[in-house]
């Protein structure tokens, strides 16, 4: 007869593992990661990985820089973050100190509306509608490239910079507004000169989650960006992002247990490590804004 | 000169929420343009084919479904007993924040790495080959933590004196939580399930990842089968080069956002249906 | 000015508590004995050397100031402070001659024979039924339907509310008035049939009229219960304890007779409070 202290033992230990299950998620996604990657360091030295401007893994003359991958990456992110942090930052400036308060519950949901659209959607109105767009005027816009899945990647991005940056800005305490106010500046003012630089952190961190979210995503570039690894700054021509290639593989028929199917995992480890450090920092700085107006 | 300087910015900032509104708005409207002519009940009802106009969404419909069905399964019951756990019992161990610390970073983590996670752990790994449970079982992992933040809230909007009355009278922590805090948190519980399978349903990378087929013509029939989903369909009409796919695609897309509409109603309906039996 | 008198035991032969109440009626065995009770939040010390003896089936009252720590004492009682992070107890609280803080002691057991009503009422978002026969499923204490509804009848009795609620069982207990949920909570707390029940404030939130009707059932349960009640107003203690406590700022000051707190108190400090020349 299993006795009321031990069946509340029992259960406290069952919801403790679901509990610890994160960590163990953590765990297996570092060891799957890391575990394929050692197997293919074993073949192809770092250097070459980290440092090589060549990728071409599934071609006869293989080269296993991960270079132009990254670069890929960069080059979609920058855009993206191009359009989401100012205009962003402007959005939550307004709904934080312009806007009345019926105007921001109506306006704030259909703002993460575009947050909550399936990022293949964003894909296909990428490449069917901005690219196309975007060439009435750039005549040497390729098909594929970077720009358009940029700028909508920045789209959906918006309204993640702007709610954090809003929620930064409305802990900053109204006293330090009212101060302002009471010197006679103007709410551009007080917005520019007192509470933006007062949620200077909490903004920050804003940004760099965007940034990380950016860099993950996937199903935009994979639609629009190209599958063409290219060294390269220049936005209008086709490439190839770390997470577009991963999805290049995964659709063909790499039989497990080869380099070319190892490639994924080292790029993924590299795409992890990537986001997870911009995580951590993001965390950080949070904490330390929570902690000066907690 | 100040004033003026102030309008502007004032004007320049709502600008800019009206252009991201209205980019949103040319995407609706484009969708509905593209796909409007294809969207029938002969499109529901096809699966796949090379032609375009016969090629319809059944096959990945139901695949989703059986997808996210079995996702929620998995979730809710691990997300919930985790937020229980964090939420109840270890609120103030070092190990407990750990664990916080573990789901709030996991909430970040890009899907794709959970779809590279899948193929090594419940494909190969645990061989469960490039089944519906697989999917399932990577796209739970990336649920929980959804699901864990919005039960703990849940949890915490049910007042401390309801526990300490029913504390009173004797019973113990596990009695407390499954008679009074949990049935009071449900609707919480819910709509936290109903917004993390709403947004599993878009998820395309981590399951392309796994290894969910681009052209399967046909409807799960097991949790074993080999399956497709409905934005890996719209995902597969996307890259084709042949112009009139683009239809299919745009077609697909309006049954997918009709899919989620619905999930987010339903969410809406059971927070304010709940609302309502528990004033009196 | 504070002289920290020793409780004064109650010595009870030949002197009434009330007018018209037999002389030995107070002359009760100790049901709780507390004896040198410190009481702690983290570092800080919310109780400080309290001695007590408790009698069965009387009623007793603490009374002081706001954060005198009679309500915090009151938990000490049913160990309801254990829920509570970083409190530490010393000293022993006794219950019929055995402590209850005692590593072995089971909390649950505890709570059952001592029942608890809160300051703010808080039924359950069940129903009337519902609420008063929880106590009894969680305990096993009945065995079947039709004994369920012959306890919950009986407590809802006990409560003086069953007559107002025995056609509407089972609507939700919030539709019910705020002095009729302080009932029902003590319907719910009465179901379990503890020995001793303790209540903090019980009318503090109440009308005239519903805290009387609570004084009156509070003057029927103690034929059958040992009440121990904390209120902050005095007059309600005179009207319906047998005893009285006075605490400040976490110390016992005097503990007597009702009637002689109340009129000829030893302490200076009591004296003070209870003419309201202070706290």
């Amino acid at each position: 007869m299993i006795t009321t202290r031990a069946l509340e033992w029992i259960i406290e230990r069952l919801l403790f593992l679901c509990a610890a299950l994160s960590v163990l998620t953590t765990g297996g996604i570092i060891f799957v990661l890391a575990f394929e990657t050692y197997e293919f360091l074993l073949e192809v030295p770092v250097i070459e990985f980290l440092t090589g401007t060549e990728w071409t893994p599934l071609f006869a003359n293989r080269h296993f820089g991960v270079l132009p991958l990254v670069a890929g990456t960069m080059l979609v992110s920058v855009i993206a973050m191009v359009v989401a942090l100012p205009m962003g930052l402007l959005a939550a400036v307004y709904l934080s100190e312009y806007a009345p308060s019926g105007f921001r519950r109506v306006v704030k949901p259909i703002l993460e509306l575009l947050a909550g659209v399936p990022t293949v959607v964003y894909g296909y109105f990428a490449l069917t509608f901005v690219t196309p767009l975007l060439q009435s005027f750039l005549p040497t816009l390729s098909g594929f490239n970077a720009l358009s899945p940029g700028l909508v990647m920045g789209l959906m991005i918006l309204p993640l910079v702007s709610s954090l940056s809003e929620d930064a800005m409305r802990a900053v305490p109204n006293g330090l507004r009212e101060g302002s106010y009471a010197l006679g500046a103007t709410r551009m003012q007080t917005a520019l000169k007192v509470v933006v630089p007062a949620a200077f952190s909490g903004i920050t961190a804003a940004f760099i989650l965007a940034a990380s979210r950016a860099i993950g995503e996937t199903m935009i570039v994979a639609i629009a960006a190209g599958q063409q690894p290219r060294l390269t700054g220049n936005p209008f021509v086709p490439i190839e992002t770390m997470t577009a290639y991963i999805v290049q593989v995964s659709l063909g028929d790499t039989p497990q247990g080869t380099l070319e199917y190892r490639t994924i995992f080292a790029v993924g480890m590299l795409l992890f490590i990537m986001t997870f450090g911009l995580n951590l920092v993001s965390t950080w700085l949070r904490e330390r804004f929570r902690e000066e107006y907690a | 000169m100040k004033k003026q300087a102030d309008l502007l910015f004032q004007i320049l900032s709502l600008a800019t929420l009206i252009i991201a509104l209205a980019a949103l708005g040319a995407l609706v409207y484009d969708i509905f343009v593209d796909g409007g002519s294809r969207l029938s009940l002969s499109f529901l009802m096809n699966t796949g084919s090379r032609n375009a106009e016969e090629a319809g969404v059944y096959h990945a419909l139901m695949g989703s479904i059986w997808v996210i069905a079995l996702t929620g399964l998995l979730a809710l019951p691990i997300g919930v007993a985790a937020a229980i756990y964090l939420e109840e019992y270890g609120t103030r161990s070092r190990l407990a924040r750990f664990i916080e610390l573990n789901i709030a970073n996991l909430a970040a983590v890009p899907s794709i790495i959970y779809g590279l996670l899948g193929l090594g752990l419940f494909v190969r790994l645990m061989g469960m080959g490039q089944s519906v449970m697989a999917g399932a079982a990577t796209l739970a992992l990336l649920a929980l933590p959804v699901v864990i933040l919005s039960t703990r809230e849940a949890l915490r909007t049910v007042p401390s004196s309801i526990r300490e009355g029913s504390y009173a009278l004797g019973a113990t922590k596990w009695q407390t939580i499954w008679n009074q805090v949990l049935p009071m948190a449900l609707p919480g519980v819910l709509t936290g399930l109903i917004l993390a399978l709403s947004r599993a349903i878009g998820e395309t990378a981590p399951l392309i990842t796994i290894g969910a087929l681009t052209y399967i013509p046909f409807a799960p029939d097991s949790v074993w089968s080999k399956f497709t989903v409905l934005p890996i369909q719209i995902f597969n009409w996307v890259s084709r080069p042949q112009a009139e796919f683009k239809a299919n695609a745009a077609a697909g897309i309006l049954v997918l956002l009709a899919l989620l509409l619905s999930m987010n109603a339903i969410a809406i309906i059971v927070r304010d249906r709940f609302q309502r039996r528990g004033r009196a | 000015m504070t002289g920290v008198t020793r409780p004064v035991p109650a010595s009870l032969s030949g002197v009434a508590s009330r007018p018209g109440q037999a002389a030995a009626s107070l002359d009760r065995p100790v049901k709780i004995a507390v004896d040198n009770l410190n009481f702690y939040y983290g570092a800080k010390r919310a109780l400080d050397g309290i001695n007590i003896q408790i009698r069965s089936n009387l009623v007793t009252a603490f009374i002081g100031p706001s954060g005198c720590g009679k309500s915090t004492f009151l938990r000490t009682l049913n160990r309801m402070n254990d829920i509570i992070p970083l409190t530490r107890v010393e000293g022993a609280v006794q219950i019929d001659g055995k402590s209850i803080y005692d590593s072995k002691v089971d909390v649950v057991q505890l709570r059952r024979r001592v029942g608890m009503v809160f300051q703010k009422s808080n039924p359950f978002p069940k129903s009337i039924f519902e609420n008063v026969a929880y106590g009894l499923r969680i305990n096993g204490l009945t065995k079947s339907k039709a004994e369920t509804n012959e306890r919950v009848e009986e407590s809802l009795r006990q409560a003086a509310i069953w007559e107002e609620v025995k056609d509407r069982l089972h609507e939700s207990a919030l539709a019910l008035s705020g002095g009729q949920q302080q009932r029902l909570c003590i319907a719910r707390a009465l179901a379990i049939k503890p020995e001793i029940l303790l209540m903090d404030e019980p009318a503090s939130a109440l009308d005239p009229i519903a805290t009387q009707r609570i004084e009156e059932l509070i003057y029927d349960l103690k034929k059958s219960y040992t009440i121990v009640i904390v209120t902050h107003n005095m007059q309600q203690a005179a009207r319906v304890s047998d005893f009285t406590a006075f605490f400040w700022l976490g110390r016992l000051i005097e503990f007597d007779r009702t009637d002689k707190m109340f009129t000829a108190p030893s302490a200076k400090l009591t004296e003070d409070y209870v003419t309201g020349r202070c706290g």
